[in-house]
């Protein structure tokens, strides 16, 4: 794509995962717009409600870390690249409605100062990475955090089951958008989709992985569901 | 960072440090297209793709430096500032709006404490 801007450094391939305009038809725009509207006012009510006060400053760095995380493309198979999305992370530390928020900041900021992602695209993106990826990850990780007695390796497997899911789902919907935008069959966009982002979501899996051993070591106080009560990561 | 007294305070430095370290190693990120856009590119639907209608920081890379691996960097701190500041800005007001509000059952317990 950096070939066809003659005006732009031709040695760096612009990393822009998030789908940019023309991919998807003004009514998916549009019917992103919506859900995502939705989702992140049911999440601002939320968060408004009972959002503790230490969790301010931890979104704020959560965001800024998502952000730098996203900016370094890993090779996967057959010269691809993948980032982290970042979903699965945020919603281990800050619980689902304030994870909302803030991939909804950063897919925000991407497109709107970086021009990653389309600003018709941006519900859209918005939608799949930030309120289905976040929702994934919470429905598969917050068994473990309830019931998994703080056991690490539980811990770890569930974390890194939600990152490989979260980035399957934004995926599959992506495919579902790009579909229904008539920009791609569903038979040709869907296994392509998913099978690239089958070994994008093990490197999310790791890194996410890796971020909470991280965080195990250092602060395992924050490495909790926040909407249920302290749940200490020990091994029992 | 035990031995920093306020540990919010070392959250936040700690956290944006980590952030700031990640983009200085932004020059060495895959230059090869990513999962949407090798999809896009092998099954020809690229070109569908629209430019946008203005640029700031377009493609991480910051303009008028010539460098380019200074200019992905300086993008990459931007964008970490940014989005920091942005994120932050927007959690505290949420977070001084509800507590200005608070749930009933939270004022109720104002009254004189047992001790547990």
């Amino acid at each position: 794509m950096a070939y066809i801007n003659p005006v732009s450094l031709p040695a760096i391939e612009p990393p822009a995962m998030h789908i940019p305009d023309g991919f998807v038809s003004a009514p998916v725009a549009a019917i992103g717009y919506v859900v995502a509207g939705v989702a992140l006012a049911i999440a601002v009510r939320q968060t408004n409600r009972n959002l503790q006060e230490k969790l301010v400053p931890l979104m704020g760095v959560m965001a800024a870390f998502i952000f730098a995380a996203q900016m370094m493309n890993f090779p996967v198979a057959g010269g691809t690249s993948g980032h982290m999305l970042g979903a699965a992370l945020a919603t281990m530390l800050l619980g689902p409605w304030a994870a909302m928020i803030v991939i909804a900041c950063v897919v925000g900021v991407q497109a709107l100062v970086f021009q990653d992602g389309g600003l018709a695209a941006l519900g859209t993106n918005v939608f799949n990475m930030g309120v289905v990826a976040v929702l994934v990850s919470y429905v598969l990780y917050w068994p473990v955090a309830t019931f998994g007695n703080g056991r690490r390796l539980l811990h770890y497997g569930a974390g890194f089951a939600a990152a490989w899911a979260s980035v399957q789902v934004a995926a599959l919907l992506a495919s579902f958008e790009l579909a229904l935008s008539g920009t791609s069959p569903l038979q040709v966009a869907l296994p392509a989709m998913m099978g690239v982002h089958a070994f994008i979501g093990v490197g999310e899996g790791l890194i996410t992985v890796a971020a909470m051993a991280f965080i195990a070591a250092t602060r395992r106080d924050l490495l909790h569901l926040p909407l249920r009560k302290e749940i200490p990561l020990e091994t029992s | 960072m035990r031995r920093l007294r306020n540990p919010t305070a070392a959250l936040v430095i700690v956290g944006i440090a980590i952030a700031l370290l990640i983009t200085l190693f932004s020059p060495f990120a895959s230059s090869s297209p990513d999962g949407l856009e090798k999809v896009a590119e092998d099954k020809a639907f690229i070109d569908s793709a629209k430019d946008a209608p203005y640029e700031l920081i377009a493609d991480y890379v910051f303009p008028w430096v010539d460098n380019e691996d200074a200019a992905t960097i300086l993008s990459g701190i931007a964008g970490v500032g940014i989005v920091a500041g942005v994120t932050f800005a927007l959690a505290f007001g949420l977070q001084r709006l509800g507590s200005r509000s608070p749930a009933p059952e939270k004022r109720r317990d104002a009254g004189p404490r047992s001790s547990p």
